[in-house]
């Protein structure tokens, strides 16, 4: 909390935190054992994160509750670094040139933790004391099903339908598990990593392109990573 | 009166019919559809063909005669291919009994108004036939709503003409124009009797139920561009559709003649002898330019207000327009008695 | 050269048909009437597939995805200033609003403020963009209903807000004008002074357009009662921005819940409700929307800042690792963008969350019982652009 740089915010930043801390404090209190991790980011946001088996309940909790309702999205991380590269730090195309690849990047979470692949996270407000607050659970990897948000959210109907077809999860108890976007006989999970983009497997990364100048001012430092780039 | 032989006399009549019919639709279609419609849009409609964009009807002509004639597989051939013509039929035969001047007629029944009504129907079946055979969900909702629609507004249409009949005394639309030149206002004869005066209501109610004769906004249900693309002429293309395109806009001049004939004195102009050979020349010319002014409104209340939706439509036709006419009939048969 | 034979074209096309008809839960009893995908009434390729009886609509089921381009996934490969670009291409019509939640979020993460100029243009050109997708949508609503004059008006006095747009960004409906840390250039000569004007000129038409249709005694007809969408309903399912303040919800992110990088509390403004919930409210907070985001603009350009309009940013922009959520008050609802990073030039994953996407998810429970012109209605008050629901 005490460790936002600018000055001016930290007066601003202290009266929000404690809105957020006091609803911070109020949801471990209604939840109790299903929360299992949370993060607040002062004067910014709060995440947490709950057990899969009470994922209703805290949508209960928080539209009846706690006066969260709003419904403002639900979807899905899949937290597995891309195995083809062109990815963040590896501007190399792992799949050509594997031997370039020292060793496979490790799988690390996000904020509010989490120790598998996939993550269903959704996000809903108090419209009339403006707070906000994004949930999220793990999917096991072996079994990527969960409770459906339906009988709470009725909003929540095409986003499970959405995160589904693109990340392969079912969700339990959805009355109509159609696909949104894809094709009925679309195979494949879009949005995990694994799944190859075409257009990036057919025509390569085309380097840093974007080098334009910023307005009155000479070059700045982070050339060398620019350089180290080759496609 | 040059007396002709019977054959010559009939084809004269069948050319005149068709150019009676076909010839207003041009101008109509130019000066409402393209220009009146753009300059209200503030843009200004086809400048390129022809001086100042008059050869556009032309082209468009031109343009929908050469494309492919299509039936949709599920269609009935013989229906589909025959309901332009039986819409169109319907305005050949109105335009029969419609007076141009004291001896410029082509059909002088007694019993004109009374035809006009009862052939002004036979619209209804060509858009059912249209609607039906072409074989699209459509196509049959437009044609459904426009039957509803067509025969709802038949009504109050006759029941306007009523208060005409019983001021004119006559069903004759030759007397009807002749009772006009010749009538007086509450005894006051300076400008004759147009009905529009004294049959304010009813004119008021014809123009509506015409509105809704001619399908055009605001009763254009069965042709919501919107929902149904162009409801029963969706299926169709080239020189079908050119058929029923040209068809509207014939069928508006015409009803704008009986308009004209019935409301506002035909052929006739305020000031000259109604019985003067000189009428016979300048009526056509007379009744064409009141049907541009009938026309006028009808297309500008066509640009300006939205649709009616179907259920909206038939309480407006007989909760409202029927009331009303019965409204006018009694009045104007008590004021004829007292007057 | 072999030939094929009708039978066999008829036996293709009916396959096709059952095709299509296999991804359609709503059996065939009563009428089933496919509206769409291409259609003169929905705002580009969207199907509804609606059960009738009659002229009532006893189901009806939005089928989508036709304009699906799969951006979430194109946002993994792509670094940040060219993701702007890409992202203008979600709600097209407003296009520079939607850059700006993400540029956001983005600054959020990498600690960085857009000098004050910045944010000042910024704002006014997120009005800008509404007030030009609105009257888009106003000008629709009538051509929706059969009024086909409305939408030459608003289409000529957009012309005027499209061409300030394109003075400063360069491009009418792909600005690709933000920057994170600011903007990509300053503002050319005269251009405050030229928007003032095009804003004149936009509340002429307001006052034009209020009397046309409005007034019109059939638009009232046809839109008061149609399509209410209670307060709570619509907030479970996420109905957001003009659709819900049209049910009496006072509630807009500008005011309420201001992400840090633009100006709104600086001026003095006013949220519209209404309370009746019908298509007529939405349309009227709408209206009423365009008149605000004219003296919003106004007052902006009173008292613009003069300064830098770009902030000390690397010119190889990696954001610090973490994860930042944004939304902002988009002309068609709620837009926000969830990314997340982790520390590279790529963004990790980048959650849209779009407004029609919610506000069309409301419409199998909105059209329940409707008459079939009213399906129209209803859709065109609810507004949505199609990239926004498919992205």
């Amino acid at each position: 909390m005490s460790d936002v740089a600018e000055t001016e915010d930290t007066e601003v930043a202290v009266e929000v935190d404690e809105a957020r801390e006091s609803l911070l404090a109020e949801i471990t209190e209604e939840l109790g054992d299903a929360l299992v991790e949370s993060h607040l980011r002062p004067g910014d946001d709060l995440w947490i994160r709950v057990s899969r088996d009470a994922w209703v309940e805290t949508a209960a909790t928080l539209k009846d509750g706690m006066g969260f309702g709003f419904f403002n999205f639900l979807s899905a991380i899949d937290w597995l670094p891309s195995p083809y590269g062109r990815d963040m730090d590896s501007q190399v195309d792992l799949a050509l040139a594997p031997e370039e690849a020292a060793e496979p990047e490790p799988m690390e979470s996000g904020y509010a933790g989490g120790d598998t692949r996939f993550q269903v996270f959704a996000r809903v407000n108090d419209i009339t004391t403006n707070r906000a607050v994004t949930v999220k659970v793990d999917l096991p990897d072996d079994d990527l099903t969960i409770a459906t948000w339906i009988p709470v959210y009725a909003g929540a109907n095409w986003h499970e339908r959405e995160a589904a077809e693109m990340f392969g999860i079912e969700f339990v108890g959805h009355p109509n598990p159609r696909n949104l976007y894809l094709p009925g006989d679309f195979q494949g999970h879009p949005m995990r990593k694994d799944f190859a983009l075409l257009a990036r497997r057919i025509k390569p990364w085309p380097g840093i392109v974007d080098v334009e100048p910023m307005p009155g001012e000479d070059d700045e430092a982070d050339e060398s990573s620019a350089s180290e780039d080759t496609p | 009166m040059i007396a002709l032989a019977y054959w010559m006399e009939t084809t004269f009549r069948s050319l005149g019919g068709l150019a009676a019919v076909l010839l207003p639709a041009g101008p109509i279609v130019y000066l409402f559809l393209f220009k009146m419609m753009s300059f209200m849009q503030s843009r200004l409609g086809p400048t390129e063909a022809g001086p100042a964009g008059t050869m556009q009807l032309i082209a468009e002509v031109g343009k929908w005669i050469q494309k492919e004639d299509i039936f949709p597989t599920k269609a009935d051939r013989i229906v589909f291919a025959a309901a332009p013509f039986v819409v169109l039929v319907s305005s050949f035969l109105l335009v029969l009994v419609v007076p141009f001047g004291p001896d410029a007629w082509f059909v002088n029944l007694d019993t004109g108004i009374f035809f006009a009504l009862a052939v002004s129907s036979i619209s209804v079946i060509g858009i059912l036939m249209a609607g039906w055979a072409s074989a699209s969900k459509y196509s049959m909702m437009g044609g459904l709503r426009a039957a509803g629609q067509l025969i709802a507004y038949e009504l109050p249409l006759v029941l306007a003409v009523m208060g005409v009949v019983i001021q004119a005394g006559t069903l004759n639309m030759q007397d009807i124009v002749l009772a006009q030149a010749e009538g007086e206002i509450f005894g006051w004869g300076g400008i004759g009797n147009p009905f529009i005066f004294t049959q304010f209501l009813g004119f008021v109610i014809f123009m509506i139920a015409m509105q809704a004769e001619l399908t055009q906004p605001p009763f254009d249900m069965p042709v919501a561009e919107s929902e149904l693309v162009t409801g029963y002429m969706t299926e169709y293309s080239g020189m079908r559709f050119l058929l029923f395109f040209i068809g509207e806009f014939a069928t508006a001049g015409v009803f704008a003649m009986i308009a004209s004939t019935l409301f506002l004195g035909g052929w006739w102009v305020p000031g000259l002898d109604p019985d003067s050979n000189l009428f016979n020349v300048l009526g056509p010319m007379v009744m064409f330019g009141k049907v541009l002014g009938v026309t006028f409104l009808v297309f500008w209340f066509r640009f300006t207000y939205p649709r009616f939706r179907e259920d909206q439509l038939q309480k407006l036709a007989w909760k409202v327009l029927i009331p009303l006419s019965l409204f006018n009939i009694v009045l104007t048969g008590i004021l004829k008695v007292a007057f | 050269m072999t030939s094929v034979s009708e039978s066999e074209q008829l036996r293709y096309i009916n396959q096709q048909a059952a095709d299509a008809r296999v991804n359609v839960e709503i059996e065939t009893e009563g009428m089933t009437l496919n509206i769409g995908p291409q259609h003169p009434a929905t705002h580009g390729t969207l199907r509804i597939v609606a059960k009738l009886d009659g002229e009532q609509v006893v189901a009806a089921e939005p089928v989508m995805g036709y304009m699906h381009r799969g951006y979430e996934k194109l946002t993994e490969v792509r670094t940040y200033p060219q993701v702007t670009t890409l992202v203008n291409r979600i709600d097209w019509v407003g296009s520079f609003a939607n850059e700006t939640p993400f540029i956001l979020a983005a600054e959020k993460l990498m600690e960085v403020e857009a000098p004050p100029r910045a944010q000042y243009i910024r704002t006014v050109l997120h009005e800008m963009s509404r007030i030009a997708n609105v009257m888009l949508g106003i000008g629709d609503m009538g051509v929706q209903l059969g009024a086909v004059t409305p939408i030459f008006f608003a289409f000529r006095d957009r012309e005027y807000v499209l061409n300030q747009i394109e003075a400063v960004t360069g491009g009418r409906f792909h600005p690709n004008f933000d920057r994170i840390g600011g903007l990509k250039d300053d503002l050319p000569a005269g251009w405050i002074q030229n928007t003032k004007n095009a804003m004149d000129k936009v509340l002429d038409f307001c006052d034009q357009i209020e009397e046309l249709m409005y007034g019109n005694e059939i638009f009232q007809a046809r839109t008061r009662g149609i399509g209410i969408i209670p307060k709570d309903i619509g907030l479970a399912y996420g109905v957001s921005g003009v659709n819900i303040r049209g049910s009496g919800v006072d509630w807009d992110v500008r005011r309420d819940n201001m992400p840090r990088g633009l100006v709104y509390d600086q001026v003095d403004w006013k949220v519209w409700t209404h309370p009746d919930g019908d298509s007529y409210a939405r349309m009227w907070v709408r209206l009423q929307e365009v008149r605000e985001g004219a003296k919003i603009i106004e007052q902006l350009l009173n008292q613009i800042p003069s300064g830098p309009v770009m902030a000390k940013v690397p010119r190889i922009i990696k954001v610090p690792a973490g994860e930042a959520f944004v939304e902002t008050e988009n002309p068609l609802g709620v837009m926000g963008y969830y990314v997340v990073s982790k520390g590279g030039l790529n963004p990790f994953r980048v959650k849209i969350r779009s407004a029609s996407f919610n506000n069309v998810s409301i419409t199998p429970w909105l059209l329940k019982g409707v008459y079939v012109p009213d399906i129209i209605t209803i859709l065109g008050s609810l507004y949505f652009i199609l990239g926004d629901i498919d992205r």
